[in-house]
Parts: C-alpha cells; structure tokens; sequence
C-alpha cells in the first residue's frame, strides 16, 4: 500500500490498472480525458499490460469492449455526459448481451445549452439501460470502486456491466490524499475474469441474437433477477474488501446520523461530503439531522431505504437532475418506496447544481430547514428565474 | 496456380445453413463463401441486417463458427473488440471478419470501418454490396446506383429514380493506405474464394467488397442471381480489381462491353430508364474505365 496525492480521476484510473483489464478503448471527452490519459501513460510504462485502442467515437469504445468482452477479456472504457448519449445504443447492447464491462462516467451537464460541469442529467437519463449504477463521493471512493465494480459485475449471479459515476471536476479534478492498495492485495480481492458467456475455438457460439415475443420477456426476466440478485453482491463484495483492504462503504446505501433522526436527507456523489458537515453543525445545536448516501441508482436500495426512512417524520432528496415536466428522478424512484412501504412522511425534492452551479453550505442548511417547516415539493435550489408551483 | 481454391478443392463443411434467406439470395452466397475459405477459425461479426435476421433467431442458430451481431454502425467497431479479446485471451489461428452490407458498411458504418482501417487492425472486413437497404424493404443507400428505383427513390414523372451515383467505397476505402483491398462479384466466385483466400493471410485490415445482387430489390427471377452480377461485370458497371502496395490493379481488362442498356432493362429496379438515363450511366461508365486505363496497372495476371 502507498499513498499518493491524486484527482479522483487519477485514482479511478490507478483503480482500473489494479483491475488488470486486458482491453481498454479510449476516446477524449471533458472532463473524463484525464483518465484515458494516464492509462495511457501506464501502458507506455508497462505498469499496465491491456490492448488500449484509440477509436474513432464513444459509439466504438464501447461497441470494442462488447466485442472484446464477447471473447472472455476484461475490459475498461470511459465517457461522460454526450459521450454517454451517443453510445446509448451500445449500452442497452451490453447488459442485454450480459458483458461485465465496467466504465467510468464523469458526470456532466447535457447539451443544449452547452456546458461542460457538473450534473447528473447524463447518467440519470440512462437509468433504465440495464447498468449497475454507482455513485461514488471521493477520490478514494473512486478508486476502490474501480476494483470492486469488476468483481460485481464478473460474480456469474450477475453478469452485468458497471456504470460508476463521477462529478464532473468536484471529483474529477479535485486532489485528495488517497491509498493505493498493493498489486497483490488487488489480485487477492479480484480473480482473473472467467466466464461462459463468450466465444471459443473449443466451444463455438452465436451470441448477441434475435428473440422474438415467445422467448424475449423470459430474457429480460432473467436480465432483471440479475440485476436484483447483484444486491446480495454487492454487499458480499463490500464485505470481502473490508476484509483485504480495511475500508468498507456499507453496499448499496452509507448512512449517518440517521438512528434518531426525524429530518433525512438523501444525496449522491460528491455532495454528501458537505452535507455530512452541515449535519453535525445542526446536531450540535440540537436538531434530529441525518443523512442516507445513496451509491447505487441501480439496483435500487429499496429495502435498505424503508430500513433507514420509516421512523423519520420528513425526508429531502437532493439531486443535479431534473426529468422536464415532473421532478427529480431520484425523488421520483424514492417516493415509490415510500409508497409502496406505506411510510407515513413527508417528502420533499431538492433540485441543485445544474450545470455545475455550487451547492453551498447555506443552501443545504436551507433544505434542513425546508425539511422542518415544510413547503412545496419540488424545490430549485439558487433559481435565479421566478417560480411558480 | 496449384494453391488456387476452385470448386473442387474448396471444403465441404458448411458454416452458414438452415437459414431462411429469401431465394436466390446473393448475400447469403458471399457470407456462405467467405466462411468456406475461412474456415472454423472464422469469428465472424454482423450488423443488424438481412443476415442476422435471417440466421440468428433464437433458438434457431445458424452459424457453425462463432459469431455476433453488432449495432448496425458497429460492425468494425466491434470486430477490432473480438480480434483485440481473442488475441488478449491467447486465442491462436483466428480470423475476425466482419460481414455487413452496403448500408451497414458504406452509410452507417462508415466511421467505424475508417476507424478500424486508420488503426490497421488485423481484420477482415467484407461487405456484400446489394445496392440498397434490403432487411427493410428496398431503402435506397449510399451504394445505390444512379436511376435505381428503391422505395425512397420511386421512379415517376419528375424523377426517375436515385439521382446520386453510387459511391466509390472501394477507393475511399484505398485512400486509407490499407494493406488490402479488393473488389469482387459473387458472378466470379473463383475470383472472390481466391481474394478472400488471399485477404485472410494479410497482416493489418483488409477488406474485400463483393456484389451480392437481391433478386426482390433488383427486380430480377430467383435464378439469375449469378447471371446478373457476370453482366454487371461484362458490361462495365462493376470491375474486379485490388489495391495492394500503394497500387491498383485491374485483375481483368475486357476488350468491349456488352450492352448496358440490356443489364440495366432486364431488372425491374431500372424498367422505367429512358435512354437519356442510360447515356448518363454509360458516360459515367467510360469516364471510370477511362482513368482505370490510364492510372492502374492493367496487366492481367492470376491472384
């Protein structure tokens, strides 16, 4: 183990090397760049033995790795926000064709207008293609969840890519001390890849094929079970790195301060940093504030939700999101468990940072007190147009 | 001479079968070929198209090699995927070839194929080129050729059919400085086993454009697939040749050309031309001819 002084894309890429992916396709993009940079640079060192192929679009970096995966190799590619969407096809392909692929995703704000900061409109809009979805808040987050995202989507329970997201330049580009695990340690924690789902010489096969009405739901059935089985993995995974390693994140949600308390608020990515600060403030003056990091989108936390929410009285959900003409999609998914669960609280959406715009300490303390006193549903959070509910 | 691969000496294994292409199909011919000379180290990929609809409905499997379906623009996208993961795997003695039409290769595959020809993959790329979108009903595509009816280039008063000529993909394709490249017709299948034959020993990208007519696009009897795509050839509106070395080379120089006019009325696709239309295709034709004369090698020799 050595400790280095990294932006979370730095570490992200040192996370990929200890992964030993045999295939990597890079294209540039703001502001994943610097990641496909240094693998770069790894390669020319011979730090990191992989086939690195420059294509000619996101569309083809991650059409290479379904092709590369198809044949057994373990492979990387990184996008961010227009990248993202236009291998959009590609992504469906890939969990529908169950190639364990993991990729990185800097999370950035979606054209028109054009702006290359930070918000989680890219990844949000793609919550329904069939990707494991990981949100993670540091640059060591970022790193670890480099290695343990293989080992999720590689277990043959799950056999699902892994989408890990990162805020664009507030974790992108922010340095952070952060360990970077021993070659052995990683190797340890993550087996080389082994899987059924490719083509051999030995065993030769037709993959990646049309079904029609008889047998396709029985396939998108089983895609779903997977996704929903990764839950157990995932924690499994969490688990088996505390062992090697001595960090755990607590699976698919981390909460804090939330066994007493009557206000939660509920974030993603880099935020919960601030958020966590903002609630210690509160609680040294007496307020009942907690909070629930939600690192997974998909699988959905369902149940580790009701856990964490049913004794509260209200509850907030911040997200760099909107989906035009309703709400935030994370309140919308959080609500449903609300629902479902008949938890009797008030829930309130809290909708920030868009386009990278920051997300202060007073905001935050607004929401808490927004969750106390109540108010509308659906709040812009630093709107400089007028608003009417 | 004696390497040659002929109609005696190519395999019986068959690796592409029991599939529901329609009669007379060209396509499936060129694919059902290429695998004969490639063999079971054959790792094929193909677009969303006529030949994976035709042959690869779950459970109903008809490739005896492996393969895939790609995207439809990630034909050599995905084939630079397969021969990058079998090579890291140590896979030995493979071929990634990809088989794609003229719509998947020349329109929306364009970018991925020049990506994969720019990075000199060890790829065999061949597109089986029959002039239009064929799986979705006669859509006119970049390799249409001038005056064909499709069903977005319908022929009537004002127009008569495809006003574009058809794209020169086997030149775009040469511009790259591509180790191989090589034009062929499923009307000289001799010519085709030999160039794929040939394609599968080369080092880096090589890609193989083969005319595969469509009977229902082309407006033609089931049984005269073969026959129109020799008189495509003998009348000059196609020509087998190779570019190789920085050189192109015309691998047959016909003395005179049958009539265009013949080729271009005996299909249905081009029954509404008048002879203007086809003064127009027979410029085009002798203009071509003309700067091949002039700038290729044109010393006939065997492959």
């Amino acid at each position: 183990m050595t400790k280095a002084f990294l932006s979370g894309n730095d570490a992200f890429a040192e996370g990929v090397r200890l992964a030993r992916p045999q295939v990597i396709s890079i294209y540039p993009i703001t502001p994943q760049t610097t990641v496909v940079e240094r693998l770069s640079e790894m390669v020319e060192d011979s730090s990191l033995a992989s086939e690195l192929i420059h294509v000619e679009s996101e569309h083809s970096a991650l059409s290479c790795a379904i092709g590369a995966s198809a044949m057994g190799a373990r492979t990387f590619t990184a996008t961010s926000s227009q990248g993202l969407l236009y291998m959009a096809e590609c992504l469906q392909y890939a969990s529908g064709g169950r190639f364990p692929i993991v990729m990185m995703n800097a999370n950035r704000s979606t054209a028109l207008p054009w702006n290359i900061y930070g918000d989680q409109r890219d990844s949000l809009s793609q919550l329904d293609c069939g990707w494991i979805q990981v949100y993670v808040e540091d640059a060591q987050e970022s790193l670890d969840m480099a290695l343990q995202s293989y080992h999720i989507a590689e277990n043959p329970l799950v056999s699902t890519p892994v989408m890990v997201n990162l805020d664009g330049f507030v974790l992108t580009h922010t340095y952070e001390t952060v360990e970077i695990p021993s070659q052995t340690d990683a190797d340890r924690f993550l087996p080389p890849f082994q899987t059924e789902n490719k083509m051999s010489l030995d065993n030769p096969k037709n993959l990646a094929f049309s079904v029609g009405p008889d047998n396709n739901m029985e396939f998108k059935y089983i895609q779903h079970k997977a996704m929903l089985d990764s839950r157990r993995v995932i924690e499994e995974t969490d688990a088996k790195f505390a062992e090697i390693f001595g960090r755990s994140y607590g699976g698919l949600t981390q909460d804090y301060r939330i066994d007493d308390a009557d206000y939660i608020l509920i974030t993603l990515g880099s935020i919960t940093g601030l958020c966590r600060e903002v609630v210690d403030e509160l609680r040294e003056r007496g307020e009942k504030v907690g909070l629930l990091k939600l690192r997974f989108l998909r699988p959905f936390p369902s149940d580790d939700l009701v856990a964490a929410l049913e004794s509260a009285k209200a509850i907030g959900v911040l997200e760099k999101d909107i989906s035009f003409g309703y709400e935030g999609t994370v309140y919308t998914n959080v609500n449903s468990v609300i629902a479902k669960n008949g938890l009797h609280l008030e829930t309130y959406n809290f909708i920030a940072g868009l386009g990278g715009r920051d997300i202060s300490r007073e905001n935050i303390k607004e929401i808490f007190r927004h969750l106390q006193t109540g108010g509308q549903h659906v709040n812009f959070i630093g709107l400089g147009v007028s608003i009417d509910e | 001479m004696s390497n040659q691969i002929t109609a005696k000496t190519i395999t019986d294994s068959e690796f592409f079968y029991g599939h529901k292409a329609c009669s007379g199909c060209g396509g499936s011919l060129a694919v059902r070929i290429a695998l004969k000379v490639l063999g079971e180290g054959a790792i094929s990929v193909l677009p969303a198209g006529c030949m994976s609809a035709v042959g690869f409905n779950y459970p109903h499997l008809c490739f005896s090699n492996n393969s895939i379906i790609s995207t439809f623009a990630g034909t050599a996208s995905m084939l630079t995927g397969v021969e990058a993961g079998a090579r890291a795997v140590g896979i030995k003695n493979f071929k990634a070839v990809g088989l794609a039409g003229d719509g998947g290769t020349a329109d929306i595959g364009i970018q991925a194929l020049s990506g994969a020809i720019d990075r000199n993959d060890d790829i065999l790329y061949i597109c089986y080129d029959n002039e239009a979108y064929m799986n979705t009903g006669i859509q006119k595509s970049g390799l249409t050729p001038f005056g064909a009816k499709t069903t977005t280039t319908p022929s009537g008063e004002n127009i008569h059919g495809n006003i574009r000529p058809k794209k020169n993909l086997f030149e775009i394709v040469a511009a790259h400085d591509i180790p191989y490249a090589a034009t062929a017709s499923i009307g000289n299948l001799k010519d085709f086993m030999n160039k794929i034959e040939k394609a599968s020993k080369i080092k880096g990208t090589a890609y193989i454009h083969v005319v595969a007519p469509c009977p229902i696009g082309w407006g033609i009897p089931v049984n005269e697939t073969i026959d129109i795509a020799r008189k495509m050839m003998d009348c000059g509106l196609w020509y087998l040749a190779e570019y190789e070395n920085g050189q192109f080379k015309l691998n047959k120089n016909p003395r005179e050309f049958s009539s265009i006019k013949d080729y271009l009325l005996s299909q249905g696709r081009f029954k509404h031309l008048d002879d203007a239309d086809i003064e127009i295709l027979a410029a085009q034709r002798d203009a071509k001819w003309a700067a091949i004369r002039k700038n290729w090698n044109t010393t006939e020799e065997e492959l």
